[in-house]
This record gives structure tokens, C-alpha cells and sequence, in this order.
């Protein structure tokens, strides 16, 4: 217990450093994130209304689930090199698996005689799309976008290793150095991060109608 | 024989199911418990195979008290069939019948002939369903499975919670003629729950009428459409209790020694044949144990005020419509 | 530059050369799932079992192991580090964790998914609770936990790389050695045999759990894979 006393005494009075890896570690997830979104969401309903881009979409998603996290970044390396940006394609590549599994899950899972009808009433395909599956889908592709948020949160801590920013300098730094302060110091932000995004997104997500429940893509990082 | 020696049972929630209760099932009859909803029937019957324990009072089987039995072994001497039936899906119909034989230690040369025999009785043949899983059987089929299933180890005592609640009215009423014959052949002594009086009067040897929490007649079918107690048992009987009294009444009882006329117009050989009724079509002759309502309705299509009654080839009597108004109205002829 | 043949044949010439290291990694990734699986899915399928008893029990014990997914591994190792050491013992802890969501909820709702009149029937039969749990429940809740140990072992082969770091060795080794001396071909090579290694599992455990799925009478989609095995069964 003393270690995890003395790392958050180091919390404490190093708070300034902690700061500024926070910064970091935040800075990834967000531009990722919304990079990830940017892409996901367009490519989803591309797939949705194509059967063949479909397969390829899902079977990409499911491969890459299997394709560990560490790897992925490793990946990025050979393609850009050591830095922020090789963090973000790493994180980018790993966050948009989720959430184009959801969409494509939550649109096709709106109830076919809804769609019936409202192609009976003669709505055209976009109109269907944007004003019945899409708002009916919106719980479960926003589960994906919570998997896919703390995921990155996690993964982030990994960027350190192709030399990115972010918490993980402090822990890998730490764990090289035998400092446990500065490890623990190093973790418990990240481990509160994921924890808190976890639970807030959890509570917007029932909000929007959804479970709120982990979902079967939750993979730790 | 089971008897309910003032019993009360209470949840720990506080809701009082039973109050005072008290009655005697005899051996190798059927008993039912019929009430509204909530009434406590079905608490009532899970205190015979000990899945509830009374809060006061006791209950008696064969004049033990059921405490001084073991719960396991009294619940492998007693079927247990409810509305939901509880087939174990993972399992074949063979197997689910097999269920107390197997906890029972039987071996398996018995268990198999026991499961053929009772499949058989429940028109169910052996080599087409004992492998099927409950699934793929309809619902019919898997309540006749579930009465298998409690009768498997011959228990003295059949507890029936709605058996029959969930099948559409065709399949309900065939599966009730059925396990009125099955009941025939069996002594053993069944306990029926439903909340249906037609169900009651048509399956029970003796009736329990509950109103909230407490029995407010018990007695045959005859004696509760004769003299309803209360107000409660009237309107729970219903207005057509005219009619139901008459299924319930047999021709034997309400029929008149055969008259000259019957004997001289037609003949013994005449009054055995079948009658031809105004639509053409052919009924067979009136018997002593028809129903009075199936008299009634022949009477009704017949152009005669007075039918025969036929046992074994005999005229044993005759049957008008003044015979079935007067029974109707309490007096036997 | 990743598509050209040329470097396609430099990956193969790369495994090939150096298939005694990639046999030994992959056996030592295995070895370290294996024993957290060995350790984890006793105790994940005990407390599934017990918040069977108490539902407010069970939502806090599916958050809490829900909760304890989100904490990144890498700082679970640090956490851990100080109280195991570093090295296997660390991650393998921290695997057990990790393993514990899906194996506890999948056998908490396979437990449950159990036809509540089928439960009073087997009780009302002279069951004992024990017998209930082994004739009735387990065989239906079977097929549902095989499913959440699929899931954990995915997740497990993947956050195992990450072990290596602190010297947990396995495959991470490679991934890491790859990313000090930027050597593309032993990144490739190594991601693709934790993307097989994961597909296989993936595989043979959804083709167990449908076995148990036929064993219990239900309907599965059989692919060709089951009927085959089916005759060899039969």
C-alpha cells in the first residue's frame, strides 16, 4: 500500500509534469477520436447501403479486433515514423473498428417493417436513413463510440513506445527507471480517465434509450 | 389422503395468502382448488409438496405431518405439473420422464419401460417422440410430456397447478377428456388449480372454493350448483348455473322407469337402434351416464318428448323434458 | 512500399528464418494465456454462480469487473508491478482480471437463461440444489460461458503482447524488438500470427460451444466444419 501512498504523494508534488502528460494523453484521444468519427460514420452508412463494401467493412472489423493494440501501433511506425502523428493513425485505425461495427449493427437491426412502412409512405432511401434508422440506431452507435473512446484511452498509454505523447511516458519511463511513484502517478489518471469516460458516456447512452451496459466489443487496451 | 388442519400462510413480505384453512382430500380423488386470481390456491397446493411451508396450522398426508418428512423424498413421491410445464429443454422427452426414476435410483431397463408405457398412455408413440427435445413439440404435446414426467415414479399424490391454462380451448378440452380417463385408471389422489369453475366442475370429484385467502365452500360439483353459500360462490358460478348443472348431472338421476308406451310403440329392438334425428343425421342412443345437458339437446332436435335410455342393449328408463326441469329445480324424480 | 512483392517474399524469407524464435515466442504467449485462463475461469465462473443469489450483489460485481476493464493495461502493470515484481507473475494477474467480465457475466445470464418453471418443476421433483445446478442449469448455462472464455481469450492474446514489456516475454517480445530497430518484416510477421493465433481460438471455441449447443438439443446453424464433426462424433 506504502507504493501506492508514495505514488500519489508523487501525484501531488509533481502535479505540473502530470499535468502536461494529461495534456497529451487528452490530445490523442480527442484528435483521434474525431478523426475516427469523421471516417467511420460516412464509411458505415456507404456499407449499410452496399452490400459488398458490407462484407469488406465487417470482415476488416473483425480481423482487426484480433489484431492487438500494440500491434497496431507498431504498424504505424514503418508507415510514418516515430511521433504524435504515427500515435494518431495507430489510434485512429484501432477506434474506428467499434464504431462502424455498431453502426452498421444498430442501422440493419431497425425493425424491417418500419422501413416497410416508411418506404410505403414513400419516403426515398436517404429519407429513410436519416429520419427512421438512423435515429433508431443512434443507442448503439453511440455504445460504439463509447467502446471506441475508452479504448483509445487505453491505447494511448501505448503511444509512448512509437514515441508519442501522453501518460504512458510517465509509466514506461517509470517501469525503465524501477520508480513505482511515478508509475502508479502515471496510472491512476489514465485508469480515472477511462473509468470516468466509461460511466459518463454509459449515462448518455441510456439517455439516448441504450443499455448502458458494456458492450461485447469492450476490449482493454 | 392430505388434510389442511387450520392453516395460514404468510409471506415474509407480509401478505397473508391463506387463512385458517381447512379441509380433507381423500384418497384417490380429485380435489380442486378454484378461485379468482391472487385467492392463495396456488400457495395452497405448494404446501402438499413442501415448496412453501405453512406459517401456522399443519398439514397432514396419511395423518403425518408433512414436516416430519423429508422435503426431498416427499417431492419425489409427489407429481408436480404446472401451467408453465418446466420441461428441461436440454433434454430429450425421454429423458425428462426419466428425471425421478434416475434421482430415484432406478435401473435403466425399468426407466425405459416406464417412459414407453407412460408415452403410450399419453398417446404420444414411443418411437416418434422419445428422442424429440421439447422444443419441437407443440404445446399439447408438451403438457401430455409434462403429465408423463409427474407421473413417472407413480407418486400417491398429483399436484396440478393450471395444467391445461395455456392451451388454446380445442387442445384444452381434449387433454381434459383424456386425463379424465387417464384419472380412471389411476388411484392416485390429484389436487387441480384453476381459476376457471367449468374446469373445476368438469375435473373435480370435490370442489374448494376460494375467495381471498380463504375456502368459502367445499364440496362435490352437485352440492355447490344445488346450494351455492354465499353470494361470492353464486356470482363465481355465474347465471348459467341452470346449464351447468346440467353437465354436471347424469341421465341416470334424473330419468323415469321405462313406460309402457316406450316398451309396446317401439320395442326393446327399436329403442336400441339409432335414432333419427330431424337433420337426418344418426345419434346413438341416450346412456345412463351421458351428460343431462346432451339429453336436453337431443330432446330439443327430437320430435319425441321422451327419449329411451340404453344400457347394454336394455331400455333402463326414459327421459323428458319435464325429468330434467324437475332435477334442475333440486327434486329428484 | 508495404504491397510490393518483393517485400511479401522478404516477410516469408523473414518468418522462415527465423521460425525457431516465432515457434518459441508463440509457445511462450500461449503458455501465459493458458495459465491466467487456468486460474481465471474457476474464479470468474464461481462468482458468476454466486451473485446468482443476490441481484444486487450481481450489479455490483458485473461493474466492478466491468470497471476494471476499462483500466488501461499498461497501467494495471504498473499498479501490479510493486506487489508481484515484474516479469510473468504481474501479467498474468493482470490477466486474470481482465479475463473476469465475460466469464462472470456470461455465466451469471447463462445461469439465468434458464426457464424459471423449468427450475420450480426440477425443485417441485425432489432436486436438490445441487443436483438442479448440475442436471439442469449447467448444461444450458455451458454453451453461454464457452462464449464469454472465447471472448476473454481474444482480448487476453492481444493485452499479453503488452506483458512483454515487463518482461513477461511471448510475442509482444517481437512487436517490441520491431518497433526498437524498425524492422518492418518482424512487426508484420508477429501481427499476423497474433491475428491467426486469435482467429483459431476465435474458431475452435465457437465450434466447441456449438457441440454443447447440439448436446442440449438446440438448433445451430452447422457449417461444414459441424457436420463433419458430427459423423466422427456419431
Amino acid at each position: 500500500m506504502s507504493d501506492f501512498v508514495e505514488g500519489l504523494i508523487y501525484l501531488v508534488e509533481n502535479s505540473d509534469e502530470v499535468l502536461y502528460h494529461f495534456r497529451g494523453h487528452l490530445e490523442l484521444v480527442v484528435v483521434a477520436e474525431l478523426a475516427a468519427l469523421a471516417f467511420a460514420i460516412p464509411a458505415s452508412i456507404l456499407a449499410v447501403r452496399h452490400d459488398r463494401i458490407k462484407k469488406v467493412v465487417l470482415g476488416l472489423g473483425n480481423v482487426g479486433q484480433t489484431i492487438p493494440t500494440l500491434a497496431i501501433l507498431a504498424l504505424a511506425l514503418p508507415l510514418l515514423g516515430l511521433g504524435f502523428w504515427p500515435s494518431i493513425l495507430g489510434l485512429w485505425a484501432y477506434a474506428i473498428l467499434p464504431i462502424i461495427v455498431n453502426t452498421v449493427k444498430g442501422i440493419e437491426n431497425v425493425d424491417e417493417e418500419m422501413v416497410e412502412a416508411a418506404r410505403g409512405m414513400g419516403m426515398t432511401d436517404w429519407e429513410i436513413l436519416r429520419s427512421i434508422q438512423l435515429p433508431l440506431a443512434l443507442p448503439v452507435i453511440f455504445a460504439g463510440v463509447r467502446t471506441s473512446i475508452v479504448l483509445v484511452i487505453g491505447t494511448a498509454y501505448l503511444a509512448m513506445f512509437i514515441g508519442g505523447p501522453g501518460l504512458g511516458v510517465m509509466v514506461v519511463g517509470g517501469i525503465q527507471a524501477y520508480d513505482w511513484a511515478q508509475v502508479i502517478a502515471g496510472a491512476i489518471p489514465g485508469a480515472l480517465l477511462a473509468i470516468g469516460a466509461d460511466l459518463s458516456l454509459s449515462r448518455i447512452e441510456r439517455y439516448l434509450g441504450g443499455d448502458g451496459g458494456i458492450d461485447d466489443t469492450t476490449v482493454a487496451a | 389422503m392430505i388434510t389442511f388442519e387450520h392453516v395460514t400462510k404468510q409471506y415474509a413480505d407480509g401478505t397473508v395468502a391463506i387463512e385458517d384453512v381447512s379441509f380433507t382430500v381423500e384418497e384417490g380423488t380429485t380435489t380442486v382448488l378454484v378461485g379468482p386470481s391472487g385467492c392463495g390456491k396456488t400457495t395452497t397446493m405448494k404446501l402438499v409438496n413442501r415448496l412453501e411451508d405453512p406459517t401456522e396450522g399443519t398439514v397432514y398426508r396419511d395423518g403425518t405431518p408433512l414436516s416430519e418428512f423429508d422435503r426431498i423424498d416427499l417431492r419425489r413421491n409427489t407429481g408436480y405439473v404446472i401451467q408453465e410445464i418446466g420441461l428441461f429443454d436440454h433434454m430429450t422427452v425421454g429423458e425428462n420422464i426419466a428425471t425421478v426414476p434416475r434421482l430415484n435410483g432406478w435401473d435403466e431397463d425399468e426407466i425405459d419401460a416406464r417412459i414407453d408405457e407412460l408415452l403410450e398412455l399419453m398417446d404420444l408413440p414411443p418411437e416418434s417422440y422419445r428422442e424429440q427435445h421439447p422444443p419441437e413439440l407443440s404445446g399439447g404435446q408438451r403438457q401430455r410430456v409434462g403429465v408423463a414426467r409427474a407421473l413417472a415414479s407413480d407418486p400417491d399424490v398429483l399436484l396440478m397447478d393450471e395444467p391445461f391454462g395455456a392451451l388454446d380451448p380445442i387442445t384444452r378440452e381434449s387433454l381434459q377428456d383424456e386425463f379424465l380417463k387417464i384419472q380412471a385408471e389411476l388411484d392416485t389422489t390429484i389436487l387441480f388449480v384453476t381459476h376457471s369453475i367449468d374446469e373445476a366442475l368438469k375435473m373435480g370429484d370435490r370442489i374448494a372454493i376460494f375467495d381471498v385467502g380463504e375456502v368459502v365452500q367445499y364440496d362435490t360439483p352437485q352440492a355447490i350448483l344445488d346450494e351455492p353459500k354465499n353470494e361470492f360462490v353464486e356470482d363465481f358460478i355465474g347465471s348459467d348455473r341452470p346449464l351447468k348443472k346440467l353437465k354436471v348431472t347424469q341421465v341416470e338421476d334424473v330419468m323415469s322407469p321405462p313406460t309402457e308406451e316406450v316398451a309396446t310403440a317401439g320395442g326393446v329392438a327399436d329403442a336400441t337402434a339409432p335414432v333419427q334425428s330431424d337433420g337426418g343425421s344418426t345419434v346413438s342412443p341416450l346412456e345412463p351416464t351421458d351428460t343431462a345437458l346432451s339429453a336436453l339437446s337431443r330432446l330439443v332436435a327430437s320430435e319425441d318428448g321422451r327419449l329411451p335410455v340404453v344400457e347394454d342393449g336394455d331400455v333402463v328408463g326414459t327421459v323428458s323434458d319435464e325429468d330434467i326441469r324437475r332435477s334442475n329445480a333440486g327434486d329428484k324424480p | 512500399m508495404l504491397s510490393s512483392v518483393h517485400n511479401w517474399l522478404a516477410y516469408v524469407d523473414f518468418a522462415v528464418e527465423h521460425s525457431d524464435r516465432l515457434l518459441v515466442a508463440t509457445l511462450e504467449h500461449i503458455e501465459i494465456i493458458a495459465f491466467a485462463i487456468a486460474i481465471a475461469v474457476p474464479i470468474g465462473v464461481g462468482l458468476g454462480f454466486l451473485i446468482t443469489f443476490d441481484d444486487r450483489l450481481a450489479t455490483a460485481v458485473i461493474w466492478l469487473a466491468g470497471v476494471m476493464m476499462t483500466v488501461p493495461s499498461i497501467a494495471l502493470f504498473g499498479l501490479l508491478i510493486p506487489y508481484f515484481g515484474i516479469g510473468a507473475p504481474s501479467v498474468i494477474v493482470a490477466l486474470v482480471l481482465y479475463t473476469q467480465l465475460p466469464v462472470i457475466r456470461n455465466t451469471y445470464v447463462g445461469l439465468n437463461d434458464v426457464d424459471p418453471a423449468a427450475l420450480e418443476a426440477g425443485e417441485a421433483m425432489g432436486m436438490t440444489r445441487l443436483q438442479l445446478l448440475r442436471r439442469v442449469q449447467l448444461p444450458i448455462a455451458l454453451p453461454v460461458i464457452m462464449a464469454g472464455v472465447r471472448n476473454a481469450v481474444v482480448i487476453l492474446i492481444g493485452i499479453a503482447t503488452i506483458g512483454a514489456f515487463i518482461g513477461a516475454g511471448g510475442l509482444g517480445d517481437l512487436l517490441f524488438d520491431g518497433i526498437s530497430y524498425v524492422r518492418t518484416e518482424m512487426i508484420v510477421v508477429t501481427t499476423v500470427i497474433l491475428s491467426l493465433l486469435a482467429l483459431a481460438v476465435d474458431y475452435a471455441f465457437s465450434i466447441s460451444e456449438q457441440l454443447f449447443r447440439l448436446n442440449n438439443g438446440e438448433q445451430v446453424e452447422s457449417s461444414a466444419t459441424m457436420r463433419l464433426l458430427q459423423r466422427v462424433i456419431s
